[in-house]
């Protein structure tokens, strides 16, 4: 048993004035008057987990369960409002892909844009620069600015930069929209591969026969907190009898 | 639910419950990611002037047509056309520096913020990195000014040698006060419309267009003793359009405001950076 993540007892609150506040005076005036109530809403309570090195775990539950808020947490987004959490490795960034691009810049200029967003060196970069391009399919448009991009390059930039470094930890949110079929299968090639290599792999989903079929291991995550954790049959099987 | 192990023989590369100061980790963040501060900075430039003809001569031009209006307008008011243009463009540069920099950390931090929901980014590096590109900009801006000073014919002495020190105290304060402000906007969006008057009235206090002389001495002590960036200004116009070296009152004066300044604006910044996540 070696835990490269461990929750404890972890809760993330959002505290929200009850009336929104649309500007700062309005909002410095009812605070000077005490007259701010704010409404508290539990986006987590009470979490424990610890997932073990090399595990592939599924984390199933509607939309707004407290999934993305979850990995939020782990990937330090997120700090949370109580609890503790511990982290070995690098933990592969949310994918958004794209997040952070700029239009007029060049492919390449976007590439170390992006590169060095996700925490990496100029010098990590460049080192890695061919495989980037060539894994994106874009070794012809690569200095033409970004704006002249379909909406499927600039996925297959942003992937293609964000997956060339192995993650310790690797999070995999519904992300296999990307491209089309032929990038879409390159992917997964890739996502199976770092999961091969010893990459703890946190896969999160709608789909709970993807979670059966690739996890021995799931959460259910129901109103942030988890209503169950197990065998991943087991949990899919109780998720699915609740739907 | 079982007690988890404590597992205090393992080293983890973060833990939410051992960390250090906001304020070093923040600054310990900055260091590490000095390449993307680097991209920041030249993401702004490069994205600017590229779709325009002239690029970043408009760094230059924009100073110099602003002085050019400044000078026709307010030369018969405040000194000959001989002594304005060097004395008003001195001043200017250095304010330009100010409001654009603040202006663009909120900015910043507000495109920022949203990227921060996504990655674990310091935050700190959108507002480091616009004080980066407002440094740039100003250097480039510093050669209309040599311009101007030789074809008005103004010594230019070895006292110009000094203005890397004023430059770095402009360049405190602004991330400071730049620091702080963002800080507010990510909650408060409406900061940023409030400041660009605020910023506008400080102008007009703030001897740039006219000399100091003009205000009436019952009001010097209020309006220009207990405004940082008189001290700033004066700092960095004295060597250029006075070719000597400030008095040593305003240096001191002005290395003080703008170090408290930086480090009330990081700290503050630094301590709230956790919460900014959690905004909407």
């Amino acid at each position: 048993m070696n835990p490269v993540i461990i929750l404890d007892n972890i809760c993330v609150r959002y505290r929200a004035p009850e009336a929104k506040f649309g500007t700062f005076k309005e909002y410095a005036i009812q605070l000077l008057k005490r007259k701010v109530k704010f409404k508290e809403f539990n986006a987590l309570s009470n979490i424990n987990l610890q997932v073990n090195e090399g595990e592939i775990l599924g984390i199933i539950g509607r939309n707004g369960a407290g999934k993305s808020t979850l990995l939020k947490v782990i990937s330090r987004v997120l700090v949370p409002t109580e609890g503790r959490v511990r982290i070995r490795g690098r933990v592969s960034p949310l994918l958004e892909l794209g997040a952070g691009f700029h239009p007029e810049l060049t492919g390449l200029e976007n590439i170390f844009l992006n590169g060095t967003l996700l925490g990496h060196t100029r010098r990590e970069i460049e080192s890695r620069l061919a495989e980037i391009i060539e894994f994106a399919e874009l070794s012809s448009f690569i200095d033409s600015p970004l704006r002249t991009y379909s909406s499927g390059m600039v996925a297959r930039l942003g992937f293609s930069v964000s997956t060339t470094w192995q993650p310790e930890i690797l999070i995999l949110d519904e992300i296999l929209s990307v491209g089309d079929e032929a990038f879409r299968n390159k992917c997964k090639v890739r996502m199976a591969t770092y999961r091969d290599a010893g990459s703890t792999t946190l896969l999160v989903t709608h789909d709970s026969s993807t979670v059966e079929t690739l996890c021995a291991r799931a959460v259910w995550l129901d109103h942030g907190e988890i209503k169950a954790i197990g065998p991943a049959s087991e949990v899919v099987n109780m998720y699915r009898q609740s739907q | 639910m079982t007690e988890t192990p404590s597992f205090n023989n393992i080293s983890f590369t973060y833990d939410s419950q051992q960390r250090k100061s906001p304020a070093v980790e923040e600054l310990l963040d900055i260091i590490r990611y000095r390449d993307l501060i680097y991209q920041l900075i030249r993401r702004d430039i490069v994205a600017r002037y590229k779709r325009s003809v002239l690029g970043i001569l408009w760094t230059m031009l924009q100073p110099l047509g602003i002085m050019i209006v400044l000078t026709i307008v307010f030369s018969s008011l405040f000194g000959g056309a001989r002594e304005y243009p060097a004395y008003l463009l001195s001043g200017l540069i250095a304010w330009t520096f100010f409001a654009q920099t603040t202006t663009a950390s909120i900015h910043q931090s507000v495109w920022g913020g949203a990227l921060m929901r996504r990655i674990n980014v310091p935050y700190t590096v959108f507002s480091v990195s616009s004080v980066g590109t407002g440094v740039v900009n100003l250097i480039l801006s510093l050669v209309p000014l040599f311009l101007i000073l030789l074809i008005t014919k103004r010594p230019i002495t070895w006292a110009v040698f000094f203005l890397p020190i004023p430059l770095l105290f402009l360049t405190a304060f602004a991330l400071g006060i730049g620091l702080m402000l963002s800080s507010l906007a990510v909650r408060f969006p409406d900061i940023s419309e409030m400041y660009q008057i605020i910023i506008q009235a400080w102008m007009y206090i703030t001897p740039i267009m006219y000399p100091e002389t003009i205000i009436p001495e019952s009001y010097r002590r209020w309006v220009l003793h207990l405004n940082p960036m008189y001290y700033l200004i004066n700092m960095f116009r004295t060597p250029i359009f006075e070719g000597r070296l400030p008095s040593l009152n305003i240096i001191i004066i002005g290395a003080v405001i703008s170090l408290v300044t930086l480090t009330i604006g990081w700290i503050y910044f630094s301590h709230q950076a956790d919460k900014f996540a959690y905004i909407a």
